[in-house]
């Protein structure tokens, strides 16, 4: 772990000092204290809830109800408990709650300020419709302002980006969820000052609360499936322990080349995930091939030339994939025609494809095979320049000569993989071959 | 497929229920117009959003939502309402088909169960609230009770839809009614109770201040809605995965074409026919999709990829192998336990391992032992249940058979 710089405690303690500036009326302030503290306790039950089902982002129907119904330095201390007893899953903990709690608190504090100013309380008190969205919508405006100005402001401290650009990719993104909960927070605040009661408002939350669930759900899901497509690559490795680790630097390489030309971060990562199952299709040719030293015979090499099919064939079913199942089966074509397996020429290779082509040739000059030692970075890459027009398409060429001047090429190693070594015979793999 | 009597029961009683509520509120008309307007429209935009094709719980959650918090209603802005059940039946009724219009021009066929649950829960609500609530029943029920009150009704009403889907399902499947009727009890947590409480809370919001929490309340909905269906989405792409996962030892040649997925259909009806929940079901078809990854790690094909001929050693040795590929894909570690079981004696083997077993032995048996294959493996089967195959799968294997008529092509 880096140390935190010194100006972002800096900055963390002045926004904490103001925090405690929005808390100071507090013992004058005349208000429902079991209000308050109901909400509270709600607060805290939900935050905790969120880091048993481990969802990013927080609850905000229950602070921003509390903007709606107390005064502002009132509704400002329900975010408090809640915030400080929250996990951090990151060091400095301590740092990192105190952060949060003195954002949130001064943002509930300036949208229930806006809410009040704009007679927002008496509106909910007479359920005054519509006119009670008026202050509503800007409390949740005031709200979503202060808490992203706040952390445009660290991030531009910590990583030096533009303040500006800090900032707005921030609100935009955040404004329509916290609009959403705006108006469930609202609903509960009409309904807590109705004749039904705090019960009513509670029912509000449930539906909340069932969509978070779905939405940690979705995410969960998704960390498997990605895991999945990881195994399709894994059972690559077991048939062909050589190429260990190459799958997924040649995902990376694809996925650098994808951004150097400016796709957008969808594609950027289907090409991702098009480098990675590039080679899916040596699943289906033999593994005594795959694992033969020595020239292949020209029959032999026939039967390795059909991977880019076999490939294909068992990515199709996968719709989200998209133009990375082209890229498997394109990815050994060539520019002039003399790949393989359709002979394509130039534009008629998909883009993708064209692109994995690159990165697979990168790849396989810089890392040790079992008949060669590997090629440095710069030999590579003037092969490949030697290469582009006849064999590769010299965008993508160029566009991964541009982005590995600028990055350096760092191929992520992960627990199990060791990519600059010859690999040792995997575990899985250890067994079969002991019995041959 | 042909009706089943319970089917056309709830059916007759759906329409009856229909039609007897369309006389009604055509010979008195309808009361309070804009009301009845503002829920109708709410309904008709919960079923036009319907997601149609995944299979999920509650398909259409705001439409429920509005179409009980519209029986439930009893007070608009503060002022006493006078729709009686019929007319909620009829506005519910006239919303859903106009909804369903989208739907039935993409040649998505009526779904006649959908709307007869709809119908028959709603009138359930309404019949149980709105007559009590004109008669002042509820007059000593204020504040807080009020809304518990809705709350219990709800409740009420939300077993009763269950009962019915799981006897729907029943009839139009055939599987064992307890298991069915355990699901439906257990998704009334998860979606289920977010449409309760959004109809109480619509009610409720109603009443204190008139139309206008409609639009509002509905947005969270629709939210909650988004994010199930993002869920079911990306399960979609997931089971989409597994399955070519599964066809790996396929292309590979290790296993002949369509083996896997053949294996995987008939595991999921041998495990509802035994009564497994639905996440017991998922775990057992991932498993059985993957049940020959093992096989990868060969460096020859075992010939046709027919395990179930191999000495014991070995065929335990390949399910320890595919044990290990699967434990590296991500998948619930269930799974992985599932595969790395299947070959073990049946006695010390999980529920799900020992369906593995069974159905894969079955399929590797019958698929070309030409007319009589499926007999003669079942006769197999049975002649091993000894050790190798447990007698109560074999004999839920040969209902399962007999019911469905699911003959191997080659065979059938």
């Amino acid at each position: 772990m880096e140390a935190v710089p010194r100006r972002a405690r800096a900055y963390v303690a002045s926004t904490a000092l103001g925090a405690l500036l929005c808390l100071l009326p507090l013992p004058a302030t005349r208000t429902s204290w079991s209000a308050v503290a109901l909400l509270a306790l709600l607060y805290a039950a939900c935050e905790q809830a969120a880091a048993r089902w481990r969802v990013a982002g927080t609850f905000y129907p229950v602070l921003l109800a509390g903007a709606f119904l107390l005064p502002p330095s009132a509704a400002a201390l329900v975010a408090l408990p809640g915030a400080l007893f929250s996990r951090a899953d990151q060091r400095p903990r301590t740092l990192r709650r105190g952060r949060r709690a003195a954002q949130l608190v001064l943002g509930v504090w300036a949208a229930s300020a806006v809410h009040g100013a704009l007679g927002g309380r008496d509106a909910v008190v007479a359920s005054d419709f519509p006119y009670a969205l008026v202050p509503a919508g800007a409390a949740v405006l005031a709200f979503c302002l202060v808490l992203t100005a706040l952390d445009g402001g660290l991030r531009a401290l910590t990583e030096r980006v533009p303040l500006r650009r800090a900032w707005r990719g921030l609100f935009a993104r955040s404004l329509a969820p916290v609009a959403v909960h705006g108006l469930a927070g609202l609903m509960m605040a009409v309904l807590w000052r109705s004749p039904y009661g705090p019960v009513a408002a509670l029912l509000v939350l449930l539906p909340m609360c069932v969509s978070w669930w779905a939405f940690a759900q979705y995410h969960r899901e998704r960390a498997a499936h990605q895991a999945t497509i990881r195994a399709l690559v894994q059972a690559v490795d077991i048939k062909d322990e050589y190429t260990r680790g190459h799958s997924e630097r040649v995902g990376q390489a694809s996925m650098m080349i994808a951004r150097e030309l400016g796709m957008d971060d969808e594609r950027v990562e289907v090409l991702r995930f098009a480098g990675i199952l590039h080679d899916v299709g040596k699943l289906g040719v033999p593994t005594r091939l795959l694992r033969k030293d020595g020239p292949l015979t020209p029959e032999e090499r026939r039967v390795i030339e059909l991977h880019p099919e076999y490939g294909h064939e068992m990515v199709r079913g996968i719709g989200f994939l998209g133009e990375a199942r082209a890229a498997v089966l394109h990815h050994h074509e060539r520019l002039d025609g003399s790949g393989y397996p359709y002979g394509l020429v130039g534009t008629q290779i998909p883009e993708s494809a064209r692109v994995v082509a690159v990165a697979d040739a990168f790849d396989a000059m810089t890392s040790t095979r079992s008949y060669r030692r590997a090629r440095p970075v710069p030999v590579a890459l003037q092969e490949l320049e030697r290469c582009a027009g006849s064999q590769f398409d010299p965008r993508m060429v160029t566009a991964l000569v541009r982005a590995l001047v600028r990055d350096g090429w760092h191929p992520a190693v992960t627990a199990q993989e060791e990519p600059r070594v010859p690999a040792p015979p995997a575990p899985v793999a250890a067994p079969a071959r002991a019995h041959r | 497929m042909s009706a089943r009597p319970l089917t056309v029961l709830i059916h007759t009683c759906a329409a009856l229920l229909a039609a007897g509520c369309l006389a009604a509120t055509c010979r008195t008309g309808l009361e309070e117009r804009p009301t009845a307007l503002a829920f109708g429209v709410l309904v008709t935009v919960g079923e036009l959003s319907r997601w149609t094709g995944a299979r999920v719980r509650e398909a259409a959650p705001l439409a429920a939502a509005g179409a009980l918090s519209y029986a439930l209603l009893g007070e608009d802005a503060g002022h006493s309402t006078h729709h009686g059940a019929p007319q909620v039946v009829a506005v519910v009724l006239a919303a859903a088909l106009l909804g369903s219009v989208p739907h039935l021009a993409r040649g998505h066929g009526p779904e006649l169960d959908h709307l007869a649950r709809r119908v028959l829960t709603v009138g359930f609500a309404a019949v149980c609230f709105q007559p009590l609530y004109s008669r002042g029943v509820f007059d000593a029920w204020r504040g807080p009770a009020y809304a518990l009150l809705l709350l219990a009704l709800l409740a009420l009403t939300a077993l009763c839809d269950a009962v019915l889907a799981a006897a729907l399902a029943h009839s139009r499947t055939g599987w064992p009614f307890g298991p069915l009727l355990r699901d439906e009890l257990h998704a009334l947590l998860g979606i289920g109770s977010a449409v309760c409480a959004t109809g109480a809370v619509m009610a409720l919001a109603v009443a204190v201040v008139g139309l206008w929490a409609l639009p509002v309340f509905s947005l969270p909905l629709l939210l909650t809605q988004l994010s199930f269906r993002r869920y079911a989405a990306v399960r979609t792409t997931y089971r989409q995965t597994i399955a070519s996962l599964a066809r790996a030892t396929e292309i590979a040649g290790y296993t002949p074409a369509g083996h896997a997925l053949r294996v995987a259909s008939l595991c999921r009806a041998v495990g509802r026919d035994l009564g497994l929940t639905r996440p017991e079901l998922s775990v057992l078809e991932h498993a059985a999709l993957m049940h020959d990854i093992g096989q990868l790690s060969l460096v020859d094909p075992v010939p046709a990829g027919a395990t179930a001929v191999l000495p014991t050693a070995e065929q335990r040795r390949i399910a320890l192998l595919g044990g290990a590929v699967v434990r590296q894909t991500g998948v619930d570690s269930a799974v992985a336990v599932v595969v790395e079981r299947q070959a073990d004696p049946y006695r010390e083997q999980p529920v799900a391992a020992r369906i593995v077993r069974a159905v894969n032995a079955y399929e590797e048996k019958a698929r070309d032992a030409g007319p009589g294959g499926p007999l003669t493996a079942l006769e197999e089967l049975r002649l091993a249940t000894a050790e190798q195959y447990a007698p109560d799968v074999v004999e839920s294997l040969a209902r399962v058979l007999a019911r469905d008529s699911l003959t191997l092509p080659a065979a059938g």
